[in-house]
C-alpha cells in the first residue's frame, strides 16, 4: 500500500524488498533508463514513480549505474517485469531491489498517482508491504521528513576526496578539476574525464581553500538531492571559488551556484523528472531535449542584475535552465547534460567547460 | 525563424488510390497538412486521383484536382496554378517519386517552383539503396552487407559476399514489391529475376540476412534550425524478416536500455542530417542483433509514412501537421502542442500506456496467393489498440481485427502444424504461438523458431496462465484480473460456460467497469485539453463527459477489401455535420490510418475495438442521445440489433429496416408487395437445400452468405459440383447466417444507385452504370456517372423503384441499391440502407456531400429544409475505376468475378466519355497507349462483339496480334491480325511478346475452364509488366473510345471547384 500525507491511498502489490519506507513521492516520465534513475543519488529521500507502465523489461546490468547502489527511498511502477530480456542483463529488477533493500510497489494506477501529484504537488508518502492500516500509514507519511530545508547532499556525498580513474584507454586529461560531490552521477565523471579532465572528487563540505589546494583549473559542482538552501557551507565555498576559477554547476550544483551569486531558489510544484524536456539555448536558438531531475529551481529575479546572463530556459514552463556571468567564468545548467538516462543533445556543455578552463589558464599565463 | 514569406501558395500531392502499402494514412497526413497550410494563409492546391479521401473534399483546398498522378498531368496543373512550392512529403512514395520525376524533367526549375519538405537529393538518397549505403558509411553507421546487381550474374557475385539466406530488394518499388528472401540458390534466382523485372530501373539489392534480429523504428522530426526530436519508438513483435507493415508492432520500444535507445537516437540524428531532410518527419528502421546488440541501419523514409501515422495516433503528436508547418519555415519551438496547449512541439512525447498495432490480411480473397509473410507487405489494413499493459492492448487489438477471434484464442487451429506455423510465419502465427504456450512449449524453443523476444513471450504466457484460472465459478478478483489483462466478456463467457450478457451484468454488479484514460503526449505531466481516450481497468476515470447533447458515431474498424476508406470518409462527414448541427460528436474506432481517428475530427475520440462490449462501455459513460451506425459499413451495422436490444437508441434508419433489407425472405416479400422484380432466389441453410434451390431456379446461380461485405465467398456457379464446393466456403464465411442462392443474370447491365431519404422524400444522388457486365462485383467494376447506355425508360423505372424502396424501408439517411437490366426488365439485386462504397464518388461528382446530407437528416433536418428536393445531376462524365493488388500476390489470376478484390479506386472526369475513361485508367496506373500493338484473344461469344473495336484500332494504326481462333475470325472479316501462339502452342508465344514489350494492350475475355490456365498466364504476365489489360467487351469498347479521344484532344485538367463552378 502507498499512503500519501494528504490521505490519498493506493493499493498495489509489493515487489523488491518487503518492508516499509518513507519519502517524497515524485514521478519520472522517462520511458527507459530505470536503472540509471534508481542509482541517481539525486533521488535520495524520494519515492520515484515511473509513469511508463512496463518497468524492468530488460533487467539490470552492472554498467548502467550512476552510483554504487540504488539511491531511491522507494519505487512505484504499474507493472514490474517478471523476466529480464537483454543480452546485457545480469539479473531481474525485483531481485536487484530486494538485494539492495529497496521497497517497491506495483500494480497500482500510476497515472492516477501522477495526476494527483501534478495537481496537488509532490507529497510525502509511505510504501508499506507490511501494514494495510491506511490511517496509520498516512500518519507516518505526515511525520516523515520534508524536502524543504533538508540537506541531503551531506548524506550522499563521498566520505573523503578521491581521484577518479574510471576511464578506459589512454585519454589526455590536461585539466585538473575538483568536483564537489553533492550526490554525483557517475556519468558526469565519465563525461568530464572523456572531455579531458583529471578529476578529483571531494566531499560536499570541502572549503574553498581545501579545494584550491588541489591546484585545479576548474571547479565542478555536481547534482544532488534535496533543498539547496541549507547547503550553506557549499554556498560559502563557491562564493570564494567563483572569483578564482571557472566553475561548472549541474542541477543542485547549479542551484548552489545561483545562491552563491546572490540569487534565490524555490521549490517547484511537482518538479521536472524525465528525459524529454525542451530547453532552449538562448545564445544559439538551438533546442536541446534534456534529461531532468529536480524539485527546486533558481529564481529568475537573479537576471534583473545585468551581470548575470540567462542562457538556457525551459520551454515547457519558462523556468531557468542555465546561466553565465558577464565577467566571471561561470557555467551553470539546471538539467543533466550527462544524460544517462536521456538524450545526448547537451554533451557540448562539457566542451564549454573545457573552453572556459583553457581561456582562464591562458589568461593567467599571459 | 518564422514562416517563410516567400511561400504563398503550395501544391500538395496526394498518394492516389488505396493500395497495399499505401492506404488511408496518407489521407490523414494530407488532410492535416492542407488544413494547417490554409490556416497559415497559404493558397493550397491539391492533386490526388482518389475521390474517396477527405483531403479531396472541395472545402479543404483552394483548388482540388482529382486527376491522375502522372508527371504529365501534374505538370499541367503546375502550369495552371503556378504555386511557389510543391509539398510531396505527405503523399507517400507516390508523391515523392512524382516530385523527383518533375524535378528530373526540369519542370520545377522551368516554372520556378521549389520542393519543400524534402529535397530531390534526400528523396533519392532515401530510396536509392546504393546512395544510402554510401551515406551510412560516411557517418560511420553499419548497414547489412550487400551489393547491387543489374543482372543475374552480378547477383550471383554479390551472393558470395552475403551468403544464404539473402534478402533481395528491387530498387524504387512500393512497399517492397517484388522483394523476398531466398534460402536456396533456386529460390534466389527466382526472386532475383522477378525483382530485376519489377524495379523501374532494373536493379536489385542483394543483402545479408538479418533475419530474426530485433527490429525497431524511430519516428523523428527535424526543423530548419537543425532541431531534432524523436516522436516515437516502435518495436516489432515480429523480428526482422517480416515487413514492418505485416508485423505486429508495439510502441514504445519495450526491450531497449537507455544506452541502446540513445545510441539509436544519436544514429537517427546523424542519418536525417546526412540524408539531408531539412524539415519534416522521417522514419528510420534499425535491426539489433539480439545476442550482441550490434546495431544496423535498415532504411529511412524521408517523409511521413504508415508508421508515422501510427506514431501520431500512438502519441497524440500530429506528425504530418507539424511537418507541413516546418516545411513552410517554422521551427519546432514556434509550434504549440495542441493537447497540452501550454508546451511547444519541440519535445519528445512520452507514453504511459502501450500501443499495439496488428495487421489485417485478405488472403481469403486471393486463394492462389501464398499467405507466407516476408519482406513484401501483404496486409490490407491494421488495427491499433491502447492498453495500460501489452497484454491488455494485444487482446483489445486482436478482437478489434474482426476476424472471428474475440481475443487470443482460436479454436480452429491444427496442433500438428504448430512447428510449421512458427517457422514459416503467416497471418495465423500469433495464434499458433499462443497455442504452443498452451501446450507448454518452452519460451526458448518458441524464441528460436520465431525470433519473438522473450519479454513478449512472457507477457503472452501471463495471458495463458490467467486463462487457465478462468473457469466456471470464478471469483470477482480473478474476473478483475482477467479484465485488467484485456480478456473480452465473450472470452470469459466461453471459458466459464456463461453468456456475454451474464458476464457483463456480473462484472457491473461487482463494480468491474472500465475507466477511460487520456492520450496526452506527456504521461500526465501536463493537463490534457483533448479528449482522446482509451479504456482500461484502473482506478481513476478521466472521461469527464459533458452534459451537452451528443451523438456517438461508430467507425468501420480496420481496412479490408470491401470496407475501407470510403466508409471512414462517411463517418468523418457525419461527424462534421453533427457538429454543425450543434451536437457534441463522439467517434469510436480502432483504425490508426484514418482521418476519423484524428483527435480533432470529432469532439471526442474513443480509440476502442468495435465490439458490443467495448461500444456499450463507451455508451455507459457518455450516455449519448443515440448512436449512428449507417456510415461505417458492415462493422457497426452488425452491432445494430444487439445495441438496440440493450436499450441503445439507433439514430437514422431503424435496425429493423436494415434487417428487412438483409433478410432475404422478408426482403422478397417486400419486393413482391411493391411489385419490383428481383432475380429468382432461395435461401438454404444446408448444401442439399442449396442444390434444391439451384435446380428450381436453374443454373447459373450466384451463391453467397448473408451479412457480408465485398462479396466475400460469393461465386457464380454453373453446375452442381461447383455449387457444393462454394456453398461450403460460403457457410464457413458466416456460420450464423444461411446461404443465399440467386439466379445469375448473365450479360445484364448493372447499375448502382446512391440515394438519401428522410422518411418522406427520396433524393437520388446518382445512377452509376457499371462498365463491366453482371457477375463482376460492384466494388471492382468501373462505374460511370451519369449512366451512359441505359435507356431513359429504364432510368425512370430505377428512379421509381428507388423512391418506393426508400419510403417502404423508412430510410432516414443513406441507401444504396444495385440494379440489373436484362431483356428489358429492371431487377433489384440488393438494397443496403446505409452508406455505400460509392458515396464519396457520387459526392465528388455531384458536388453535394451526401453523407453530410444524411447526417443532417438524422439530426432532424429534412431534405426540404436542406433545400435538396430534386435528384442530383452531374456537370461532366465521371468514371470510377478500381485498383487491384494483384502485383502483390504473384500467382493469382487477375480475372474479376463476384468476389471483390480491389483495394482502392480512382476517378476520372471529363466532358468526353473517352477522356474520362482514359483519365481513370491512367490514374489506376495504366497509361492508355495511343499507338502500338494490341493483343486480342476472346471467347466465341465475344468474337462478334470485339470486331468493331478491333476494326477501329486497326484503322487508328494499331498492329493487331491475336490467337488462332480470334485471328481467323478477324482476318475473315477484313481486319488484319497477326496470329501468335498461345502459351501451350509453341514459341515465341504471346507471353514472350509481352515480356519483350511488343504488346501495349491485352484484350482477353475468359475462354472457359479448359483454357483457364493459358489465359491466366497471359493476364499474369501482362499485369507483371504493367501492360493494360481489358477482360470485358464493354471495357474494350470504352478503351477504344478513350484511345480515339486521346488522339483527338489529349488530356485536360480541371479542379473540382471549377467543375462545380465555385471558384
Amino acid at each position: 500500500m502507498l499512503a500519501l500525507e494528504d490521505g490519498t491511498v493506493f493499493e498495489g502489490r509489493g515487489f523488491g524488498r518487503q518492508g516499509e519506507t518513507a519519502g517524497e513521492v515524485v514521478f519520472n516520465t522517462a520511458l527507459c533508463g530505470y536503472q540509471e534513475v534508481l542509482t541517481d543519488p539525486s533521488y535520495a529521500g524520494q519515492i520515484v514513480t515511473m509513469t511508463y507502465p512496463h518497468i524492468g523489461n530488460y533487467g539490470v546490468n552492472p554498467e548502467d549505474v550512476e552510483s554504487s547502489r540504488p539511491q531511491v527511498a522507494g519505487f512505484v511502477v504499474r507493472e514490474a517485469s517478471t523476466v529480464a530480456s537483454s543480452w546485457r542483463s545480469t539479473g531481474s529488477l525485483s531481485g536487484y531491489l530486494d538485494d539492495n533493500g529497496i521497497v517497491g510497489i506495483s500494480d497500482l494506477d500510476t497515472r492516477a498517482l501522477t495526476r494527483h501529484l501534478r495537481t496537488h504537488g509532490a507529497k510525502r508518502g509511505v510504501i508499506s508491504t507490511l501494514s494495510n492500516d491506511a490511517a496509520a500509514l498516512v500518519a507516518r507519511a505526515q511525520v516523515s521528513r520534508s524536502m524543504v530545508g533538508l540537506d541531503l547532499a551531506r548524506e550522499v556525498t563521498c566520505a573523503k576526496a578521491y581521484a577518479f580513474d574510471g576511464v578506459r584507454g589512454e585519454v589526455a586529461r590536461p585539466y585538473k578539476v575538483v568536483a564537489y560531490d553533492f550526490g554525483m552521477k557517475r556519468n558526469i565523471l565519465r563525461m568530464l574525464a572523456a572531455a579531458g579532465c583529471d578529476v578529483t572528487v571531494v566531499p560536499a563540505a570541502t572549503t574553498a581553500q581545501e579545494a584550491l589546494a588541489f591546484g585545479p583549473d576548474g571547479i565542478f559542482l555536481s547534482n544532488g538531492p534535496g533543498d539547496p538552501e541549507p547547503v550553506t557551507y557549499a554556498v560559502e565555498a563557491v562564493k570564494a571559488l567563483m572569483e578564482k576559477r571557472p566553475v561548472f554547476g549541474i542541477c543542485l550544483g547549479h542551484q548552489i551556484l545561483g545562491l552563491a551569486c546572490g540569487g534565490k531558489t524555490f521549490k517547484l510544484k511537482f518538479g521536472h523528472r524525465g528525459a524529454n524536456h525542451p530547453v532552449k539555448d538562448l545564445r544559439s536558438g538551438r533546442i536541446e531535449v534534456t534529461s531532468q531531475n529536480h524539485g527546486f529551481a533558481v529564481d529568475p529575479a537573479l537576471f534583473e542584475r545585468p551581470e548575470f546572463i540567462l542562457t538556457h530556459v525551459n520551454l515547457n514552463d519558462g523556468t531557468v535552465e542555465g546561466f553565465r556571468h558577464r565577467d566571471l567564468p561561470i557555467l551553470s545548467v539546471q538539467y543533466h547534460p550527462e544524460a544517462s538516462p536521456g538524450p545526448h543533445d547537451s554533451h557540448y556543455l562539457f566542451g564549454e567547460f573545457i573552453a572556459l578552463m583553457k581561456a582562464h589558464r591562458d589568461g593567467r599565463a599571459a | 525563424m518564422p514562416k517563410d514569406p516567400s511561400i504563398k501558395s503550395v501544391l500538395v500531392i496526394g498518394s492516389g488510390p488505396i493500395v497495399i502499402g499505401q492506404a488511408c494514412e496518407f489521407d490523414y497526413s494530407g488532410t492535416q497538412a492542407i488544413k494547417v497550410l490554409r490556416r497559415e494563409g497559404i493558397r493550397v492546391s491539391l492533386v490526388n486521383s482518389n475521390p474517396a479521401t477527405i483531403m479531396t473534399d472541395p472545402e479543404y483546398a483552394d483548388r482540388t484536382y482529382i486527376e491522375p498522378l502522372t508527371p504529365e498531368v501534374v505538370e499541367k496543373i503546375l502550369e495552371r496554378e503556378r504555386p511557389d512550392a510543391v509539398l510531396p512529403t505527405v503523399g507517400g512514395q507516390t508523391a515523392l517519386n512524382l516530385a523527383v520525376e518533375l524535378s528530373r524533367r526540369g519542370v520545377l526549375d522551368r516554372l520556378g517552383i521549389r520542393l519543400i519538405g524534402a529535397s530531390r537529393r534526400a528523396v533519392e538518397m532515401g530510396e536509392d539503396r546504393r546512395l544510402f549505403k554510401e551515406a551510412m558509411g560516411r557517418i560511420g553507421l553499419e548497414v547489412p552487407r550487400s551489393g547491387f546487381a543489374r543482372t543475374l550474374e552480378e547477383a550471383r557475385a554479390v551472393l558470395e559476399l552475403t551468403g544464404l539466406p539473402a534478402v533481395i530488394r528491387p530498387s524504387f518499388t512500393l512497399g517492397g514489391t517484388g522483394g523476398g528472401i531466398a534460402y536456396n540458390v533456386e529460390e534466389f534466382e527466382d526472386v532475383v529475376a522477378r525483382g530485376l523485372d519489377l524495379s523501374p530501373v532494373h536493379e536489385i539489392l542483394v543483402e545479408e540476412s538479418v533475419l530474426g534480429w530485433k527490429e525497431y523504428e524511430l519516428e523523428v522530426m527535424r526543423d530548419k534550425a537543425d532541431n531534432f526530436v524523436v516522436i516515437c519508438s516502435i518495436e516489432n513483435f515480429d523480428p526482422m524478416g517480416i515487413h514492418t507493415g505485416d508485423s505486429v508492432t508495439v510502441a514504445p520500444a519495450q526491450t531497449l536500455t537507455d544506452r541502446e535507445y540513445q545510441a539509436m537516437r544519436d544514429a537517427s540524428r546523424r542519418i536525417i542530417r546526412e540524408v539531408g531532410v531539412e524539415t519534416g518527419g522521417s522514419n528510420i528502421q534499425f535491426a539489433v542483433n539480439p545476442k550482441t546488440g550490434r546495431l544496423s541501419v535498415i532504411e529511412m523514409n524521408p517523409r511521413v509514412s504508415r508508421s508515422s501515422a501510427l506514431a501520431s495516433k500512438a502519441t497524440g503528436f500530429p506528425i504530418a501537421k507539424i511537418a507541413a508547418l516546418l516545411a513552410i519555415g517554422y521551427r519546432l519551438d514556434e509550434i504549440q502542442n495542441d493537447i497540452t496547449r501550454v508546451t511547444p512541439a519541440c519535445f519528445e512525447p512520452v507514453l504511459d500506456y502501450v500501443v499495439v498495432k496488428i495487421p489485417r490480411w485478405a488472403f481469403e480473397k486471393f486463394r492462389d496467393a501464398s499467405p507466407l509473410l516476408g519482406t513484401q507487405m501483404k496486409s490490407v489494413g491494421e488495427v491499433m489498440a491502447i492498453g495500460r499493459t501489452f497484454k491488455e492492448a494485444l487482446q483489445k487489438g486482436l478482437r478489434g481485427l474482426e476476424i472471428g477471434a474475440s481475443g487470443f484464442t482460436r479454436s480452429d487451429l491444427d496442433d500438428g502444424r504448430i512447428k510449421e506455423k512458427l517457422l514459416s510465419p503467416d497471418p495465423d502465427r500469433i495464434f499458433y504461438v499462443k497455442r504452443a504456450l498452451d501446450l507448454g512449449w518452452s519460451h526458448e524453443e518458441i524464441h528460436r523458431m520465431t525470433g519473438i523476444d522473450p519479454w513478449f513471450l512472457d507477457q503472452m504466457q501471463q495471458i495463458v496462465d490467467l486463462e487457465c484460472l478462468i473457469r466456471p465459478g470464478l471469483d470477482d478478483e480473478t474476473l478483475r484480473q482477467a479484465k485488467r489483462m484485456g480478456f473480452a466478456d465473450v472470452c470469459i463467457a466461453q471459458l466459464t460456460g456463461a453468456t456475454e450478457p451474464e458476464i457483463r451484468a456480473r462484472r457491473k454488479a461487482a463494480g468491474i467497469v472500465p475507466v477511460y484514460k487520456r492520450v496526452d503526449t506527456c504521461a500526465a505531466e501536463f493537463e490534457s485539453h483533448t479528449p482522446y481516450l482509451y479504456s482500461t481497468y484502473e482506478q481513476e476515470c478521466e472521461a469527464d463527459p459533458t452534459d451537452r447533447k451528443k451523438i456517438v458515431i461508430l467507425g468501420s474498424g480496420p481496412n479490408r477489401i470491401g470496407q475501407g476508406i470510403e466508409f471512414d470518409y462517411c463517418c468523418c462527414h457525419a461527424s462534421f455535420a453533427f457538429r454543425e448541427e450543434g451536437y457534441e460528436t463522439i467517434m469510436v474506432n480502432c483504425n490508426p490510418e484514418t482521418v476519423s481517428t484524428d483527435y480533432d475530427t470529432s469532439d471526442r475520440l474513443y480509440f476502442e475495438p468495435l465490439t458490443f462490449e467495448d461500444v456499450m462501455n463507451v455508451l455507459d459513460v457518455e450516455k449519448p442521445e443515440g448512436v449512428v451506425i449507417q456510415f461505417g459499413g458492415q462493422t457497426p451495422l452488425k452491432l445494430a440489433l444487439p445495441l438496440q436490444r440493450a436499450g441503445v437508441k439507433i439514430l437514422g434508419t431503424s435496425p429493423d429496416a436494415v434487417d428487412l433489407a438483409e433478410d432475404r425472405k422478408r426482403f422478397s416479400a417486400l419486393l413482391s408487395k411493391l411489385g419490383i422484380p428481383q432475380p429468382e432466389s432461395g435461401t438454404a441453410s444446408s448444401i442439399d437445400e442449396a442444390k434444391a434451390v439451384a435446380k428450381r431456379i436453374g443454373y447459373p446461380v450466384l451463391v453467397r452468405p448473408s451479412y457480408v461485405l465485398g462479396g466475400r465467398a460469393m461465386a457464380i456457379v454453373y453446375d452442381e459440383n461447383l455449387l457444393e464446393e462454394f456453398a461450403r466456403e460460403a457457410v464457413k464465411a458466416s456460420p450464423e447466417h444461411p446461404v443465399l442462392v440467386d439466379r445469375f443474370l448473365e450479360d445484364a447491365f448493372e447499375a448502382d444507385v446512391d440515394a438519401v431519404a428522410d422518411g418522406e422524400r427520396v433524393v437520388i444522388g446518382g445512377i452509376m452504370q457499371h462498365i463491366e457486365g453482371a457477375g463482376i462485383h460492384s466494388g471492382d467494376s468501373a462505374a460511370v456517372l451519369p449512366s451512359y447506355k441505359i435507356e431513359p425508360r429504364h432510368l425512370e423505372t430505377i428512379r421509381q423503384y428507388t423512391r418506393s424502396l426508400g419510403l417502404a424501408l423508412e430510410v432516414r439517411g443513406l441507401m444504396n441499391i444495385q440494379y440489373a437490366i436484362k431483356d428489358d426488365v429492371v431487377y433489384v439485386l440488393e438494397v443496403n440502407p446505409r452508406a455505400s462504397r460509392t458515396t464519396p464518388f457520387v459526392s465528388k461528382a455531384t458536388g453535394v456531400p451526401l453523407a453530410k446530407v444524411a447526417a443532417r437528416i438524422i439530426a432532424g433536418r429534412s431534405l426540404a429544409q436542406q433545400g435538396i428536393t430534386e435528384d442530383l445531376t452531374v456537370p461532366r462524365i465521371f468514371i470510377k475505376e478500381s485498383v487491384f493488388p494483384f502485383l502483390k500476390f504473384p500467382g493469382t489470376d487477375v480475372l474479376l468475378g463476384p468476389e471483390m478484390k480491389s483495394t482502392g479506386e480512382v476517378m476520372g472526369a471529363s466532358e468526353d466519355f473517352g477522356l474520362a475513361f482514359a483519365k481513370a485508367q491512367s490514374a489506376a496506373g495504366f497509361t492508355i497507349p495511343t499507338s502500338g500493338s494490341v493483343f486480342v484473344s476472346v471467347n466465341d461469344n465475344d468474337k462478334a462483339g470485339v470486331l468493331p473495336q478491333a476494326k477501329a484500332l486497326s484503322e487508328m494504326g494499331f498492329h493487331l496480334y491475336a490467337t488462332r481462333g480470334t485471328a481467323e475470325f478477324l482476318n475473315d472479316r477484313g481486319v488484319v491480325a497477326e496470329m501468335v501462339y498461345k502459351v501451350n502452342e509453341g514459341r515465341p508465344n504471346v507471353v514472350d511478346l509481352i515480356k519483350s514489350r511488343k504488346i501495349d494492350i491485352v484484350f482477353n475475355t475468359p475462354l472457359g475452364r479448359e483454357s483457364f490456365y493459358d489465359d491466366g498466364a497471359i493476364r499474369k504476365s501482362a499485369t507483371l509488366h504493367g501492360v493494360l489489360i481489358v477482360t470485358t467487351l464493354t471495357g474494350a469498347a470504352a478503351t477504344v473510345q478513350a484511345i480515339a479521344a486521346l488522339r483527338e484532344r489529349g488530356l485536360e485538367v480541371a479542379s473540382l471547384q471549377e467543375i462545380h463552378s465555385r471558384g
